[in-house]
């Protein structure tokens, strides 16, 4: 087990083109790190300079201590489960799971222990003698995750492994996953672009977009704290709702935010002095979809109620979606399954502004 | 008003079904003339061959009856040519030449096509299609310069040089037929090897050969196919029987002057024909599937 540094690393491909732009990142020893981002944010190519797979632009990566840019993948002691498993065709579970032992010449009963200790942990001991044709999704994606595990190794990377799977197999094997380090406690870098999988297996998030690195936390930081606006919008399904917004003079010397002529709400006393220098500013006003709320449900003294014009009612047993445009950006909210909110009818709604979110338009940045 | 209306429906499904059924069994009935026409004109010249093979001199030479029958078949034209010491020495020549054919073809293109397609060094994709360009260059445009190389190495009349000659021609296909095998293994194979510990020459040997040995196969039997079957080479380099092959030693030693022995020539075409009838019967699936793996990535 190791700790993992990421020095301003760059990694530039033939003709010029940049897929990671000079990230820096620390990983501690034991800890599960998720990277997450759209496609082409630079999380794969990350995670594949940290296996060796990917050469290197400039910069250094660091494992266990020691830079490791010219170390080749087979001595940096790492591990790597794929997307697509890459389980070797011709060989049975037990031999794919001890082919790295077998290469590192390990002795037999100690490939055998490694191997039996392994399955047993991911729950395929009676898979071992079956070549990998004949598992499941989800029987081969554990295979993938054993070939790791029996190595022992400094550092676990896992690229996309719960993309092919089903949704409910990838709940399933979320846990399994999630369990397996709380067993083995190997440091671990996870690239996936589902940013729900990076909430609930991290315990810290890094997000990333045109090759940097855009806010790194712990889920919950990042989800009620958003460095920026892409953050915001990435993680929390559905995403954080924006809309183009004016910050103005309110009652009693307080602030309001404009939205719309017919949307003007006023920002609670502990935001004013936070965003009164943006007093007279053109902003982005975000708020997530479950701080909105149907008025009778939650209004409290003090909040505003607006009318707006139901789009689309999406029920959804324990939650009902209702959508909306406001100056044409939709807008989102997570009501009560109860709702009467009918599509072409108008709804009273009401949000909770100490979860709002106040963001320059030109920069992004959360303010 | 409803049930005709549903009725007429289920008219009309019913003539569509009947006509696809008939289009059907027209395409079937058009497949099986043109396979029978195929099957007709294969298998009729090895009949032929069978049934000559099985006749005495006398016999046909007499021109009687119907030269497609045996009326007294006889094995003599076999035993001949299997206590034929100069038969035993093509066939022997024909088989070391092939089995080092087959064995030296595999090696460079295994060895190359794992290179070309894996290991991405500059130039590699303009190599794959040179590789495959020296297969378009026909044998007998390259016999004469062969000649004076052969020639230089003291190798005229000696079947070595056909060990050194045939993989010209087996290579570059087996090559292409392996580079298209080899790119269809996914990426991510040798990069779990590799993160497993393994070199490339661990990777080829313990990975890429096993999966991909269908394409190995197909390649095996096409190298043989080339140095079993080939005739200009041996024609051109060889004229003394203790070094000739199959191919120009039946011709050279059962046609003498203008007397064609028939019977032995036939005898001896179907005893040469039997290693890669053997090879393709237990092989063809391997080969087969070998041919169009590499076709789609998948």
């Amino acid at each position: 087990m190791a700790e993992v540094s990421v020095r301003k690393v760059v990694k530039e491909y033939d003709g010029g083109v940049q897929a990671v732009k000079g990230i820096d990142l620390d990983i501690a020893d034991h800890e599960f790190v998720v990277l997450v981002g759209p496609s082409g944010c630079g999380k794969s190519t990350t995670l594949r300079m940290i296996a060796g797979l990917e050469e290197i632009t400039s910069g250094e990566i660091w494992i266990d201590g020691d830079v490791v840019n010219d170390v080749p993948p087979r001595d940096r002691d790492i591990a790597m489960v794929f997307q697509n498993y890459a389980l070797y065709p011709h060989m049975s579970v037990f031999d794919n799971m001890a082919f790295g032992l077998k290469l590192r010449k390990f002795p037999k009963d100690e490939i055998k222990r490694r191997v039996d200790e392994a399955a047993r942990i991911l729950d395929i001991v009676p898979l071992l003698d079956r070549k990998p044709r004949a598992l499941s999704g989800g029987q081969r994606q554990r295979v993938a995750m054993g070939r790791a595990i029996v190595r022992n190794p400094k550092v676990f990377l896992f690229d996309e492994p719960l993309s092919n799977l089903d949704a409910k197999l990838r709940v399933q094997m979320r846990t399994e996953i999630k369990k397996v380090h709380q067993t083995v406690r190997t440091t671990t870098v996870y690239v996936t672009h589902d940013q729900i999988e990076a909430m609930t297996l991290a315990d810290r998030v890094v997000v990333m977009n045109h090759g940097v690195i855009e806010q790194v936390g712990t889920p919950n930081d990042l989800y009620h704290h958003p460095a920026t606006r892409f953050v915001a919008g990435f993680i929390g399904s559905p995403a954080m709702n924006f809309m183009p917004c004016r910050v103005q003079d309110g009652a009693n010397g307080g602030l309001d935010v404009r939205v719309s002529d017919s949307i003007i709400v006023p920002i609670p006393p502990a935001r004013v002095d936070r965003y009164g220098k943006f007093k007279g500013k053109n902003m982005v006003l975000g708020l997530r979809p479950e701080h909105l709320f149907e008025y009778h449900e939650q209004g409290k003294p003090g909040w505003s109620r607006v009318e707006m014009l139901v789009d689309v009612v999406e029920p959804m047993g324990m939650e009902t979606m209702v959508h909306y445009f406001v100056d044409g950006a939709p807008i989102c909210a997570r009501v009560d399954p109860a709702t009467h909110a009918a599509p072409g009818e108008m709804m009273p709604l009401t949000a909770d502004l100490n979860q709002m979110h106040l963001m320059e338009p030109d920069t992004g940045k959360v303010v | 008003m409803s049930a005709t209306v549903s009725e007429r429906r289920i008219a009309v499904a019913a003539h569509r079904k009947n006509s696809l059924h008939r289009q059907r069994q027209w395409a079937l009935y058009g497949s099986y003339a043109a396979l029978a026409v195929f099957v007709f004109m294969f298998l009729v010249p090895p009949f032929y061959t069978l049934m000559t093979s099985l006749k005495s001199s006398a016999e046909i030479s007499a021109q009687t009856g119907s030269p497609w029958l045996v009326k007294h078949p006889t094995l003599e034209n076999f035993w001949y040519l299997i206590t034929y010491p100069n038969f035993q020495r093509y066939y022997m020549n024909s088989v070391i030449v092939t089995i080092l054919t087959v064995s030296v073809s595999m090696v460079i293109s295994v060895l190359a096509a794992f290179s070309l397609s894996r290991m991405g060094f500059w130039g590699s994709q303009l190599l794959s299609t040179g590789v495959f360009l020296t297969y378009l260059v026909p044998p007998s445009l390259l016999f004469i310069p062969l000649f004076q190389i052969i020639g230089s190495l003291g190798l005229i009349n000696n079947f070595w040089c056909l060990v050194l000659l045939y993989p010209t021609l087996a290579v570059p296909f087996c090559t292409w037929i392996m580079i298209g095998y080899f790119s269809s293994i996914p990426k991510e194979l040798d990069e779990a090897a590799l993160i497993d510990g393994a070199g490339y020459l661990q990777m080829l040997w313990k990975i890429f050969i096993p999966v991909a040995m269908p394409g190995i196969i197909a390649a095996t039997i096409f190298a043989f196919t080339v140095s079993w079957g080939a005739f200009l080479y041996p024609l051109a380099y060889l004229y003394t029987s203790n070094q000739m092959v199959l191919t120009v030693g039946i011709i050279s030693d059962l046609i003498r002057g203008d007397v064609f022995q028939w019977g032995k020539i036939m005898a001896a075409c179907l005893l040469a024909s039997l290693p890669p009838i053997v090879i393709y019967a237990f092989l063809m699936d391997y080969y087969v599937a070998g041919l169009t793996a590499g076709a789609t990535k998948g």
